[in-house]
C-alpha cells in the first residue's frame, strides 16, 4: 500500500506543478512539453486505479496524435514572448471567471452524489465483476447499453472532421498533380516517337 | 527489518535485474545490428564492409562507440539547450521502455501486463517526440525541416499500424501479448492476414524512419535531418534509439505475425529449442529484410508518401478490417 500511496502522491504532484507550468512558461512549446508530462501522469494516476486501457488510450490519442499536431503548429507560429506575456492582466477575469464556473460545476456534480446517492445508479452502469478485464468491459458496455450514444458520438466527431475538411480545403489553379494510374498506364507507344533525323538538317 | 527486505528491497533488487538481463543483450544487439547493417550492405554492393577492427571487423561497434565517446559535445548557440540534451534522451529511453512487455518465450516477460499491445503502440507513438523536439531546439533549418517531416510522416502510419492491429486483435480476442503469441499454435497469422503483414512491414519501416521513408534524414536535400546539429554521445543516443527502435519493431512483427517464441512446427528437433533462441531468430530475420530493403530500394518523394499512408494503406488497412471481422463473424470463429 505505501508504494502505491507514494506512486500516487508523486504523479499528482508532477501533474499538477506540470499543469501549472502549461499556463506560465514563457516559451509556447514548453508549454506544450509540459503538456504532454501532465497526459502522462494523469495516465498513471488511471493506471494506479486499475484503469489501464484508458491510460493507454489517453497516451496513444492525446499524446501520441493530439500534441504531436499541437505542437506542430505551436513550432511554426512567429510568436512575440513580450507581446504574450503583456495580455496577461486584460485577459485574467475572463480567464478567471470561466475556470471559477468549471471549478463550481465540478464541484456541483461531485456534490450531487453524496447529497443523492441514488444518482449514482441512475448515471453509472453497474460495476462489471473483477475477474473482467477493464477493456473488456468497456466494450461490453458501450456496444451494448450504450451503444446509440457511442455511435452518436462518433458521428459528431465524423461531421467535425468532414467541417474542418471543408473549412481549410481551397482549389488552388495551376497545381500540377501526379495521376499514378494515369503515369502506370502509359505505353511507350503513345509517348515516344521514333524519327529519323537527318544530319544538320534538324527535326 | 526482515518483512522491509522480503516486502520492499528484494522485489525492487529483483526488478532491476530482469531490467539489466533485457537491457544490456539488447545494447549488444543494437551494437551488433551496426555491424551487419555494414556487412550486408556491403555484401549487396560487392564490397568488403568492415575487416580490420578485430577478427572479420568485429570489434568495429566498440570502436565506433569508443570514438563517438571520446568526441566534444557541441551545443549550438542559438539552441535551446535543455529541448536539445533532453530530444536526444527521450529518444533512447523510448527505444528500451517498450521492451518491459515484450514475451520473450512462455512466461518470459517483464511485465506481464492485459494492454500489452495498446502499451507498444503508445510507446512506439512517442517515438515522434525525439525528433521533432530534437528539430525545434537545434534552431536550424535543416534540423527543423526533417523535424517536420518525421512528425508528419509518423503520424500517418501510425494510423494504418493501429488498423492493422485491431486485425490481428480481432483473430486473438486479447491484447495481451503473450496471448497474442499463444493464439498462433495452429497457424502463424501472416499466412491468413498476409497482406496485412505487408502493410505492417512498410508501415514499421515509415514509423522508424528507414530507407525508403527515411526523409527525416534526407541527406541528399537536408544534409542529416533532424540530427544534424547533434554530436558525440548526443548522437550516439539518437543512434542508439533509432537501431533500438527498429528492433523493437521486428520483434513487433514477429509477435504479432511470426508467432513470437514459437518454433514453425511442434515437433522434434525444432521444440527442443528453446523459445528466446526461436524469437531472436525470427528478429533477425524481419532486421535482414530491414537491410535488404535499404540496399534495394530509392527513397520515396515526401509527397509519395503520403500518398501512400493516406490513401493506400488506410483505406486497403479499413477493408481488411471489416473483411476480417465479417468472416470471423460468419464462420462463428470468433476467439470466446
Amino acid at each position: 500500500m505505501i508504494v502505491q500511496g507514494l506512486a500516487f502522491y508523486m504523479f499528482a504532484a508532477i501533474l499538477v506543478a506540470s499543469a501549472v507550468m502549461v499556463i506560465s512558461a514563457r516559451n509556447p512549446v514548453h508549454s506544450v512539453l509540459f503538456l504532454i508530462l501532465s497526459f502522462f501522469n494523469a495516465a498513471g494516476l488511471f493506471i494506479l486505479i486499475g484503469a489501464e486501457f484508458v491510460a493507454m488510450i489517453l497516451v496513444i490519442v492525446y499524446v501520441g496524435a493530439v500534441a504531436v499536431l499541437f505542437l506542430f503548429v505551436v513550432m511554426m507560429l512567429d510568436i512575440d514572448f513580450r507581446a504574450l506575456r503583456s495580455g496577461l492582466l486584460r485577459y485574467l477575469p475572463i480567464g478567471g471567471t470561466v475556470g471559477l464556473i468549471l471549478l463550481v460545476e465540478l464541484a456541483v456534480v461531485l456534490g450531487a452524489w453524496a447529497v443523492a446517492p441514488e444518482a449514482t445508479t441512475g448515471v453509472a452502469a453497474p460495476l462489471p465483476p473483477p475477474e473482467i478485464t477493464n477493456t473488456r468491459a468497456i466494450g461490453q458496455l458501450i456496444y451494448t447499453q450504450y451503444v446509440y450514444l457511442f455511435q452518436a458520438s462518433g458521428l459528431i466527431l465524423f461531421i467535425a472532421m468532414i467541417g474542418a475538411i471543408v473549412l481549410t480545403l481551397r482549389e488552388r489553379e495551376g497545381v500540377r498533380r501526379q495521376n499514378i494510374t494515369r503515369q502506370v498506364s502509359r505505353r511507350r507507344e503513345e509517348v515516344v516517337a521514333v524519327r529519323k533525323v537527318p544530319t544538320r538538317g534538324g527535326v | 527489518m526482515v518483512e522491509f527486505w522480503n516486502g520492499y528491497a528484494w522485489p525492487t533488487i529483483w526488478i532491476v535485474i530482469q531490467i539489466v538481463a533485457i537491457i544490456v543483450p539488447l545494447l549488444v544487439a543494437v551494437a551488433y545490428l551496426t555491424y551487419a547493417e555494414r556487412k550486408v550492405l556491403a555484401a549487396m554492393q560487392l564490397r568488403q564492409g568492415p575487416n580490420l577492427v578485430g577478427p572479420f571487423g568485429l570489434l568495429q561497434p566498440f570502436a565506433d562507440g569508443l570514438k563517438l565517446f571520446a568526441k566534444e559535445t557541441v551545443i549550438p548557440s542559438g539552441a535551446n539547450r535543455v529541448v536539445f540534451v533532453a530530444a536526444p534522451m527521450m529518444t533512447f529511453f523510448l527505444g528500451l521502455v517498450a521492451w518491459a512487455v515484450i514475451p520473450f518465450g512462455e512466461g518470459i516477460v517483464l511485465a506481464n501486463i492485459n494492454v500489452g499491445v495498446l502499451y507498444l503502440f503508445a510507446i512506439s507513438s512517442l517515438g515522434v517526440y525525439g525528433i521533432i523536439m530534437a528539430g525545434w531546439a537545434s534552431n536550424s533549418k535543416y534540423a527543423f525541416l526533417g523535424g517536420l517531416r518525421s512528425a508528419a510522416q509518423m503520424v500517418s502510419y501510425e494510423v494504418s499500424i493501429g488498423l492493422v492491429i485491431i486485425t490481428v486483435l480481432l483473430c486473438v480476442g486479447s491484447l495481451n501479448l503473450t496471448d497474442v503469441v499463444l493464439a498462433q499454435r495452429t497457424v502463424w497469422f501472416f499466412i491468413p492476414l498476409f497482406p496485412m503483414f505487408v502493410v505492417f512491414f512498410i508501415s514499421a519501416l515509415a514509423e522508424t524512419n528507414r530507407a525508403p521513408f527515411d526523409l527525416p534524414e534526407g541527406e541528399s536535400e537536408l544534409v542529416g535531418g533532424y540530427n544534424v546539429e547533434y554530436s558525440s554521445m548526443t548522437f550516439a543516443l539518437f543512434f542508439l534509439g533509432e537501431y533500438a527502435n527498429m528492433i523493437l519493431m521486428s520483434a513487433m512483427t514477429v509477435i504479432l505475425f511470426l508467432g513470437g517464441w514459437l518454433p514453425p512446427l511442434d515437433v522434434p528437433p525444432l521444440n527442443w529449442i528453446p523459445g528466446p533462441i526461436w524469437f531472436a531468430l525470427k528478429i533477425a530475420l524481419v532486421l535482414f529484410f530491414f537491410l535488404w530493403v535499404r540496399a534495394t530500394v530509392p527513397r520515396y518523394r515526401y509527397d509519395q508518401l503520403m500518398r501512400l499512408g493516406w490513401k493506400v494503406f488506410l483505406p486497403f488497412s479499413l477493408v481488411w478490417v471489416l473483411l476480417t471481422a465479417g468472416v470471423l463473424i460468419a464462420f462463428d470463429w470468433l476467439p470466446k
